[in-house]
This record gives structure tokens, sequence and C-alpha cells, in this order.
């Protein structure tokens, strides 16, 4: 895929004269608690979606006891609509190697992995060989670290952290109950930092750059840059590093084909925003968070064909352990198809929007959570087509 | 280590409960009582169901109180709006996805959705109808075990149950989403599986999805065929559970009731498993004497110990397909209910002038693995199937009620006679550890002409629930006849629940641990735990219903097998000796290795 970067240069960029390991051997010189305060100082939160202070995070897994710790990077990018950590492993994986290295030697770690979506399994060769370089590097320093590759299988749940923690125990996919959460009993139940790819990239460049230069980007709720995938009805997909806090209608104006009806913010999951809502829509943690989905629709797509594939998507994809999600998806897919039909009266809608309520609310995990986002907002946006 | 009390509110009412504690239990302490579904005590915690989802003041996501600790300050609702909506939704999702046919299901009146839906009034819920036609059609193929996925809501406790309780996990989720499902191993119906009928899903499935295979009717048109004499033996921890599913408080024991039950249902004569259970310690007992003879005297190497007990069927096929390699160590005797067949249908139809084709031998257990045992080929050494139907304790509750029997106004009657005297040894064969107590209080008595060393013969150390016992017991002073036994220390083991019984295999093929006898139980807290028994249990329920049964036992005058006359004259008059000709033919049996898959 060709970089076509706007705005920003700070994911992707290559500088021949500082390599990541020499951000490592420069980094391992401070303490970890002066890194962690760099990175809350930077700002940064989570680019899997969720927002979470990185450095907060670091902060709490450092704070356990325990000899036993991990890093893992999240490389199970499912959302439908999100390739960005594809590019990123495939550009600069060192820069992701780095940060878990960072992490574990903020967090006390001795272990780092990266759990690989099952469908980038093309990726693992080049990646095993650029490990193996780069786990002999840490021998080289003295520095008691390796970094591990795992493959998942194709389940999109096993993005979700604690699933994700199952299915690299060997064990079904599923997410678990929180508390704990994963800094206190993650992985094999210890003290565990799991990061998206994105994150993991930001952390060894903010150790790079410094705090400053990273937080004089984006806004005062969304520090920083982001990057997206762009897809959808543009005459220009793919993968952009942008500035955070930008309004919806800029976006459209750069990416858009000019006919854009609709943008669904941070994938399948995420939220769609109508036209008439571009104005006032800021992309970032004040308005509407992403993990990086941006899915452009003109007037020629189908809003209920839409919805009906995310819902599909999330009927199949649901682990199916509890019921609001397992038959929730199931419901909310068959009711508009019943009301499509003619089967079920429009207000019917109303129903199935109550009930996305109680997903919301009742749901394990961030799958069930969030299938109402989707939802609400197109049949809010779109009703007339979802009915007629 | 002392914990914690941590403070909080449930619905404005303050407490104080220890760290680690779930809202879920300290709700209960307030009276509050939450509804759950997959939450079990037996069980770890799943929280998938959502049932008790509960709102803690500030936090974005209600909880589930079943997998949620308490913290400082807290402050829960049980009952706000939002939880009240969230429930309804949640059982209204249940019932989508359930085939609500509930006067059709052999669980109705005994179904935890159904009784929660009953609570919240759900009748003409919104939702479409998600049930496919396809998983309507019931697996029937084990004798034990009916599994209906159409009933199932995937709370996953008959999966928690066949992995954590019984290591067995005939049972695993599979699949994901709409497709995901309680299945086998390649989907197979269960009579191909590994699935040891242990019964033990059956007792924790809140809805009809996994039931009995009921026999009911069957046994019914028996009774009522003029042409059938109709006997049926009751099994020693039926008599202190029955009353559970009529009305009687758990623990109380109701074995006159339930003999005068069975008279007026119309058995010809009732009879006791009890008797047969002092036939197997007689001969289990010689068995095990012979065994270590050969091995100790003959220094016969062939000779395999530790000797394990045969008693439970599940436990039995558990072995035949997880540890194949020992089923030398299994006593070739027949369990207590296919001894009481094989004898009925000999000595007592002789003794009676029945025809043993005319004879229909009924049982009532604790138990669903005895339906499939009294279908093997190998137990019709009558000449005939020795055991027909098998019903369960909670089969002849319904019958009971079926019958129009007011079972609390019932006098208490006394077994028929032959066959129906017992003794305390063979009523503590219902619980974990009853079996090595009968055994050991025979055996020391034959190899020392004394009673076994302990207060009131009492054998304190293997009783009780723990997962694992083990004893040893030094054999002093003994008749001349068995000197190769003085000074020798008896090492036995016990374990209850096939995950206890499989740590147990580990040791004995590790060599970690030399026993010479093992008294082994499919199910938790050994028969009066069995997959037949009234539903709910829990560690506290079989707790109470071991007491009950050690209270039988002090209760009984005779409490040796040896000493039951009806023993002695069916030696004396039928059988010759333990081990002889005849018990060969009728008593002991073999087994089969199975395949894991």
């Amino acid at each position: 895929m060709e970089n076509n970067l706007k705005k920003v240069d700070i994911i992707f960029e290559v500088d021949e004269k500082v390599s990541p390991i020499s951000v490592l051997d420069k980094t391992l010189k401070r303490s970890p608690d002066e890194i962690i305060l760099d990175l809350i100082d930077s700002g940064l939160k989570g680019r899997g979606g969720a927002g979470f202070p990185t450095g907060l995070k670091w902060k709490f897994a450092r704070n356990e006891d325990g000899d036993t710790k991990y890093v893992i990077c999240n490389a199970d990018e499912g959302e439908p609509g999100t390739f960005k950590d594809r590019e990123i492993l495939d550009k600069v994986p060192e820069k992701i190697f780095v940060g878990i290295a960072i992490c574990g030697y903020v967090v006390g770690a001795k272990e780092g992995y990266i759990y690989l979506r099952g469908e980038y399994n093309f990726l693992l060769k080049t990646l095993q060989k650029k490990l193996e370089i780069f786990n002999n590097e840490l021998k080289q320093r003295n520095f008691d670290f390796n970094v591990y590759l795992k493959s998942g299988s194709g389940a999109y749940v096993c993005g979700e952290e604690s699933a994700l923690f199952e299915s690299m125990e060997g064990k079904r996919g599923e997410p678990r109950n929180k508390p704990p959460y994963p800094t206190v009993a993650g992985y094999n139940s210890k003290p565990t930092v799991i990061n998206n790819v994105e994150t993991l990239v930001y952390t060894t460049m903010i150790c790079h750059i410094g705090p400053e230069k990273f937080k004089a980007l984006g806004t005062t709720d969304s520090r920083g840059s982001k990057v997206f995938s762009v897809s959808g009805d543009t005459p220009i997909p793919g993968i952009y590093e942008l500035e955070l806090g930008m309004p919806l209608h800029e976006f459209v104006n750069e990416f858009g084909d000019g006919d854009a009806k609709a943008i669904q913010v941070g994938g399948a999951s995420g939220h769609c925003v109508p036209r008439k809502k571009f104005n006032d829509t800021i992309i970032g943690f004040e308005g509407i968070p992403t993990g990086g989905s941006m899915m452009i629709f003109n007037s020629t797509r189908s809003m209920y064909n839409v919805l009906h594939d995310y819902l599909e998507f999330f009927t199949e994809e649901s682990c199916g352990q509890c019921t609001p999600c397992r038959v929730g998806c199931q419901q909310l897919l068959k009711g508009i198809e019943a009301v499509k039909r003619g089967e079920r009266p429009p207000a019917y809608l109303e129903d199935l929007k109550k009930l996305t309520g109680t997903m919301k609310i009742a749901a394990k995990c961030g799958l069930g959570q969030s299938v109402g986002n989707p939802f609400n907002s197109i049949i809010d946006n779109f009703r007339e087509e979802i009915i007629y | 280590m002392s914990k914690y009390l941590v403070n909080l509110k449930i619905n404005n009412m303050p407490i104080a409960v220890e760290e680690g504690t779930t809202i879920l239990e300290a709700a209960r302490k307030l009276n509050f009582r939450i509804p759950t579904l997959c939450n079990h005590p037996d069980l770890t915690v799943a929280g998938n169901c959502r049932v008790c989802v509960v709102e803690v003041k500030g936090a974005r996501l209600l909880a589930a109180a079943c997998a949620t600790p308490v913290s400082e300050g807290m402050e829960v609702s049980t009952n706000s709006e939002k939880v009240r909506v969230s429930r309804k939704h949640i059982v209204e999702l249940l019932l989508s996805e359930h085939n609500a046919d509930c006067t059709k299901c052999f669980k109705n009146g005994h179904c935890e959705l159904q009784d929660l839906s009953s609570e919240y009034r759900i009748g003409d819920h919104v939702f479409m109808d998600l049930v496919a036609p396809e998983t309507k059609i019931q697996d029937i193929s084990s004798p034990s075990i009916v599994k209906d996925d159409s009933k199932c809501i995937r709370c996953q406790r008959c999966v928690r149950t066949c992995a954590e309780l019984q290591g067995v996990s005939a049972l695993a989720v599979v699949k994901k989403g709409d497709h995901q499902k309680i299945s086998t191993f390649l989907n197979k119906p269960m009579h191909e599986v590994v699935c040891t009928n242990c019964g033990q899903c059956i007792n924790r499935c809140p809805t009809g999805a996994l039931t009995e295979r009921n026999y009911i009717e069957e046994v019914w048109n028996a009774i009522y065929d003029p042409s059938k004499f109709v006997v049926v033996q009751t099994a020693p921890a039926t008599r202190i559970a029955l009353g559970e599913d009529l009305g009687i408080p758990v623990g109380q024991r109701v074995t006159g009731k339930m003999v005068s039950a069975l008279k007026k249902l119309g058995f010809n004569k009732v009879l006791d498993t009890d008797f047969t259970a002092d036939l197997t310690i007689m001969e289990e007992g010689t068995e095990l004497l012979t065994r270590l003879k050969k091995a100790l005297v003959d220094k016969d190497e062939t000779v395999v110990l530790p000797m394990m007990t045969s008693c439970s069927p599940g436990w039995i096929k558990f072995q035949e397909h997880m540890y194949p390699e020992l089923l030398g160590n299994l006593s070739t005797c027949k369990s207590p209910q296919q001894m009481f067949g094989a004898v009925a249908k000999t000595y007592y139809a002789d003794k009676i002038n029945i025809k043993a084709q005319d004879m229909t031998v009924v049982s009532i257990m604790p138990c669903v693995a005895k339906k499939f045992e009294c279908e093997r080929p190998e137990m019709r050494d009558s000449g005939y199937q020795d055991v027909d139907y098998v019903l369960t304790t909670r089969e002849l509750a319904m019958m009971i009620k079926q019958a129009g029997i007011d079972f609390n106004k019932l006098d208490n009657e006394h077994y028929d006679s032959i066959l129906g005297e017992s003794t305390g040894a063979a009523v503590i064969f219902g619980a974990t550890g009853g079996v090595m107590e009968a055994a050991l209080r025979t055996a020391y008595e034959i190899v020392t002409g004394r009673e076994v060393p302990f207060t009131n013969l009492n054998i304190k150390p293997v009783r009780g629930m723990d997962g694992i016992k083990e004893a040893s017991i030094k054999i002093k002073n003994v008749k001349p006849e068995w000197a190769f036994l003085e000074g020798v220390d008896l090492n036995v083991a016990i374990a209850h629940g096939l995950a206890n019984a499989r740590l147990l295999m580990e040791k004995v093929k590790s060599g970690e641990a030399s026993y010479h006898f093992i008294e082994i139980m499919g199910c938790p807290g050994g028969c009066l735990g069995g997959g037949g028994q009234p539903i709910p249990t829990s560690p506290e329920i079989r707790k109470k219903r071991a007491e009950a049964i050690y209270s039988e036992d002090e209760e009984m005058v005779i409490r040796k097998s040896h000493e039951n006359p009806e023993v002695t004259e069916i030696y004396k008059h039928f059988l010759g000796e333990p081990l002889g000709h005849k018990s060969h033919d009728l008593l002991h049996t073999h087994y089969k290795p199975r395949k894991r898959y």
C-alpha cells in the first residue's frame, strides 16, 4: 500500500541517523519513573479505541508486586475498516519492538509478546526474522528481555484484551470477568500491560522526541496524532497520520468524493455520522473516539445494507458466552429484517433501541457493549432507509 | 492471615463483609436474593448469563453480582430501574432462544428459567423466536442422559461440571456467536463419546436441556401387566434424599415411608439393594484378602494391587475410557444393583416360585449411570436382562405424585423378606468412604476375629467430604490362617468425583503411592450426590445427606455385612462361599477397554 501521509509523520518516519534501537539505548539510561512521567505528561491515550492513558497503565503494572510480568502488543487488528496496524507491522516493526522493550524495562517484565491477527500470518516469517535480530541486540546489551510472536486464529473477540489472554493460554477466546484488570492479573494471571501496536510505537517516539513535541499536537482531551485507515467512497483510500481533534467536515473535504452522506467512525463498532452532523463532530476523545477506521459512504449506499452487514458480523463474531451479546445481536439482526419485510411495525425499532441500552451496560465485554453504537446512530439518522 | 472488612451499602443498607466477598454473597447476607442462572455453588464463577447484574453507583456498566468482588464504599442497587429493565431483557432474550414449550418439558415445574420468567411476569415477550427447528431433535442415544439443545441457555454449568468436578469434558462449548452451543467431540451422539453417564450435568442444568432418560411409563406398564411379577430394589442413598422432592426438608430419612409408597404403587415385592451391598462386601472383601495373599505369600506377580471398588458405573466407564491399562485393578464384583438383579432372577425367583422370564426387576437408584449399567451385555447372567428398568430418586418421586399418594402421611413399613434385610454397613455405601468402611469392618474381623479398633465401629478417617482421603490401618494379632498379614499396614485411599479419581489414578500410575485398596465413587459425595438425586445439589445439601446416612447406620441393629442373616443364608443354601463357582457366575463381571474418542 502506498504511503500517502498527511500532516504528521511520526509513526512511519524513518530517520537514518536515529535507529529505533538507539532510542532504546537512550531510554534505558533513564529511570522507569521518569519514563512514566513523560508518558503521562504527553497525554498519550491507547490507540486501540478505548483510550486508556498509557502512562497510567504502565504505572499500575509497575506498582504490582511479582517477579513475573508480561508486555503484550495487541496486533489482533480485527475491527472492520481498520488496517493501519498491518502497515505499521510491515513498515516499522522495530519501533514496536522497542516500545515493548521499554515497557518491559519500566514495569519489570522479562517477556513480551506480539499477538498477531490470524489473517496477518503472511507477516509472520518476516517479523520472526526481525525479532531474532532484535532479541540478539537485547542480549548483546545484557538486557534480560525477549519478545515472542503468537498467532491468533481469526476470532474478532480475541482483540478484547482478556479474550486475547485466554487465546494465548490455549483456551477458547472468551472475555473474562473484570476486575481483575490486566495490570493486576492478565496473561497467565500475572500483571500484564497490553497495548495496541500504534500505542507502542508512540511510546517509542515520545521517548525519542519528548512529550512536548507530542502534546503540541491535537487538543487538550486528545493529545498527539493518530493513524487513520480511510476506506469506502473515497478517491484516495489508505493510511494517514493526522492530528487528533479535527472537525469531521475537514476530513470529508479532504477524503470524500463530494457525495459523502455518512462516515462510519471507529469501524463497525463505532458511530455513524450523517452529513448534517459533519460540521459539529470532532474526531477525538471529546467527540467521537476511534481506533482509526474511517469508512465513507456516498449516496449510492443503502444504510440498511450497511447496518445489516455490521449486525451479521457481530452475530457471528460474538463469542457467545454472555446473553446480552449472543442473543441481543441475533435479535437486532432479525429485528431489522422483520421491520424491512413489514412483519414488525416500525415502532419495533424502538424496542430494539431499548435492547441496545441493556447490551451497552450488561454485556460482558466491549463487543456486546458497543453494538448499540452503529445500531442507534444508523437507525436514528437513516430510519427511512431501514423501514422502506 | 485475617481478611480486611470491606464496608459497602446494598440498597442503602450498610454491611461489612470480608474482602473477596462477591456482591451476590454480600446481598444474601442482607436477605436480598439476586437471581442467578449460570452461578452454582459447586462450580467456578462464569458470569455469563448476566441475570445477576446490579447497579454500582458511579460505574458506567452494570456489574455481574456473582463475579464482582465488593470494594470499599461501594453503593449497590439490586433493583434499580436500569437493573430491572436489563434483567427483564436478559430473561426475555434467554426465552427467545429457548424452546419454551414448557408443558411438554420433563422439567416443567422444576426449571430455573421458568421460575425467573414467572417471577418477572414475562408473558407476551416481544422478541423473535430464535429456536431453530433442527435443535428440537433430542439426542436420545444414551440410555442415561437426554440432551435437548433447544432448551439450552448456554449457561455452561454442564460444561464446568463435566470439566471441573468430573475431569471428563464430554461436553464442551463449540463454535461462536449465534452458532455457539454445548456439544460433544465432533458433535457425536452422547453414547459414542467419553460421557460416563454420571448425570452430574443433569443435576446442574437449570432447564430441561439435560435430563435423565425416563422409564416411568415402562415401569407403570410392568406394574399393571398381570403376567409380570415386579420386584423393586432401592439403593442406600435413595432413602435419605427422596423426601426432598416430596416436600420434606433436606437430610431427613424416609426409609419406611419410601417402602410404604412403593407397596402402594403396586410393586409385588419391595426389596433392598442394601442386601446385595452386604453381599458385595463379602465378595469384594474376600477378593481383596485373596489378592493380598497371592501377592504377599504366593509372590504371584500377576496379582494386581491396589484393588479398586467397582460399585459405581460412572467410575467404571470412566476407567474403561481413561485408564484401560488399570482395568485389572478393578474388583471383578458387580455393583450391588447388578448382584441384586442376578440373584433376584435366580435364587429369589426359585424361592418364590416365579419364572425368571415373568419377573421384572426395577431399581430405584440415586444414579443415571445405572440405567446404562443394566443394559450392559455382561449383565445378563440370569439368562435374561438381570435388571429391567432403573428409575432415579427423582422419577420415583414423580411416580408417587402421579399415583396421588400423600407421602407425608404414609406410615413406615418394612422391606419384604427375603432380600430385604440389611445392615448399617450397607447403608453407608451411599456416602463417599462408605464401601471402604463397610469392607474394613468385615475384613478386619475376618482376619483378626475382633471388631475394627474404632469407637462404635465408626471409622472416621475414611469419612467426610475431602476429595481424596487416605488412611492406614495396622493389622495386629491375626488369626493363624492370616499370619501373612500380621503387622501389615493396610493402606487405603478414597476418592469421589471423577476429577479426584483422576488425580488418584495418576498417583497410582506413577507409583508415588502404594495403596492396597481404593474406593472410588463417580459422583461428588458418593451416591448421595448422585446424578439421579433430587435437584438442587450443593456441598451443604450433600453434607446433610451424609449426616442422615450415618445416623441411619448408627440406628441399625446389625452394622456389619457378614452378620446379615440373609447373607449367611444365601451362602449356605445357594452360593456356597464367597468367590465360589456360583458367585463367579452370577456376581462377578469383566470390563472392556473403550476409546477416548
